[in-house]
């Protein structure tokens, strides 16, 4: 079944457009990396996926779920460097798009706990967010949009700033979840072996060409092979 | 101190004083968590001398001041957030603009007529024993609107100030929660000037925010903890304003100072 379809979509930053005639879909329980050079309009696109700006032509259209179903994990910013939070309330507040109701009751708390514990950092609760590793910040962010939705998840370039088994970590985490609880996963990402490695569909968005198809398709193109070297 | 709470029991403008200020300082100190963690800080500073700028002109042409500050700095508050989210000129310097303008038009309305009276360097540096019981008044309102808002949103408050995409990707009108801070800021800034003054106001917002910051790990104990510091610096301050003849704004910001930088200290040594 199609969760999202994207048809004829042109999106732009005032006169400048970004994105042109894109089309694709994604299914549920694909785990689809959208990857492409800086500009290449992935972050435009992944604005366009979560109602944060309207296409200028064409249609986002989600089939079976709503914009509140859609998990997000977003790029760090500034203010979260130095933010005073405990970790509990930082994925609690990942429910709070849920419902119109003012304060968190018990099935709250209980949703930000038991998504704690799926990402294995139930002991970190009442540390301080700012004083964690980038890896935990990352999990820590993750459980939060789980809160939100745990049918698709959308992550703006996870693993950027994280050590090397920070990232090994997380991509286990993401395969874990899209294997084994079936949450479909779209990723933006710069690391197009990873994306490979992992994903079973794939978006190149580039100037001149774009790809969209499944992984094995896209390892036979000529987009890949320049870009990896033929490897 | 002996002398003042003889004094506070003898005299009717020291317990508004105290009262309207007890109110301000918890106010501005909840706000000033959300402004402080969102950048914001300075929007405070520049909505104060707006305030400025209307209550001169409220004044020369015998207006009443409350009713023309009011409306003019919570539209100039609402221009500021604009300005700060989209714009070709950066919020900061956007904020220093509109706030030195307002000055400067404010000491020209003044000087027009008739120069700098009493009244108009009350609203610069405060004249908290001024206090009608009017003021008073409009103070409780306004305090008793600010706390019950900040409570009732205070979840949302902290999604928005924590993470901005991720509050609107999950269906949480953003803009509204951000006038609504706006909002309250600028009724408590304008009722606040009367007694810190507008040059001094700003400091009620920062100060309490980052002195809690300076130990606290989770985001509802600097709420309370930076409230609690500011209702005790601005005690301590008008009791010292007593005690040492000093002016009562002066001495709350740098009782706040001085507060600020004992938890710096403390900070550095439970680091350590």
């Amino acid at each position: 079944m199609n969760l999202l379809l994207c048809e004829n979509l042109c999106m732009s930053y005032e006169n400048n457009k970004v994105l042109e005639n894109l089309s694709f879909s994604v299914e549920e329980g694909d785990y689809l990396s959208i990857i492409g050079e800086n500009g290449s309009g992935k972050t435009t696109l992944m604005k366009g996926i979560l109602g944060l700006m309207r296409p200028t032509e064409g249609k986002i259209l989600l089939n079976g779920i709503n914009k509140k179903d859609i998990g997000y994990l977003p790029q760090q910013t500034v203010v979260q460097k130095d933010f005073p939070a405990s970790v509990l309330e930082v994925v609690i507040s990942g429910t709070v798009g849920k419902s119109k109701r003012l304060f968190y009751n018990s099935y709250n708390k209980k949703t930000a706990l038991e998504n704690l514990k799926r990402l294995d950092i139930g002991h970190l609760k009442n540390h301080s967010y700012k004083e964690l590793s980038g890896g935990q910040q990352q999990r820590v962010l993750l459980a939060r949009a789980l809160c939100a939705a745990s049918k698709l998840l959308v992550l703006d370039e996870p693993t950027a700033g994280l050590d090397p088994i920070a990232v090994a970590e997380l991509y286990g985490i993401l395969d874990e979840l899209n294997k084994t609880e079936k949450v479909t996963i779209i990723t933006v990402s710069h690391d197009i072996d990873s994306a490979v490695k992992n994903s079973n569909k794939i978006l190149h968005l580039g100037r001149n060409v774009t790809f969209f198809g499944k992984t094995e398709e896209y390892i036979q193109t000529d987009i890949f092979t320049r870009i990896t070297g033929g490897k | 101190m002996i002398e003042f709470f003889d004094a506070f029991l003898t005299y009717s403008f020291l317990q508004r004083a105290v009262l309207v200020g007890i109110l301000v300082s918890l106010c501005l100190a909840l706000l000033g968590v959300s402004l402080v963690l969102k950048r914001y800080s300075m929007i405070g500073d520049g909505l104060s001398h707006v305030g400025f700028g209307a209550l001169s002109i409220a004044m020369v042409f015998n207006l009443a001041p409350l009713a023309v500050s009011i409306p003019v700095v919570v539209i100039a508050a609402f221009l500021l957030l604009r300005l700060n989210e989209n714009s070709k000129i950066k919020g900061d310097s956007a904020i220093a603009m509109v706030a030195s303008s307002s000055l400067a038009i404010g000491a020209i309305v003044t000087s027009l007529k008739g120069g700098m009276t009493a009244d108009v360097c009350n609203y610069m540096f405060g004249s908290i024993l001024t206090m009608t019981s009017i003021d008073v008044w409009i103070t409780a309102v306004v305090s008793v609107i600010v706390i019950v808002l900040y409570i009732l949103f205070y979840n949302r408050m902290f999604l928005v100030t924590f993470d901005e995409n991720f509050a609107t990707a999950s269906g949480v009108n953003v803009k509204k929660y951000n006038m609504i801070l706006a909002f309250l800021t600028a009724i408590t800034i304008v009722v606040g000037m009367r007694m810190m003054g507008a040059l001094l106001i700003s400091s009620l917002i920062i100060f309490p925010a980052l002195t809690a910051m300076r130990v606290c790990k989770s985001f509802k104990q600097v709420v309370i903890v930076s409230a609690i510091v500011s209702v005790i610096c601005f005690s301590i301050g008008i009791i010292a304003s007593f005690v040492f003849s000093t002016p009562v704004g002066a001495s709350i910001v740098v009782s706040n100072l001085i507060c600020f930088l004992i938890f710096f200290f403390i900070g550095k040594i439970k680091a350590a």
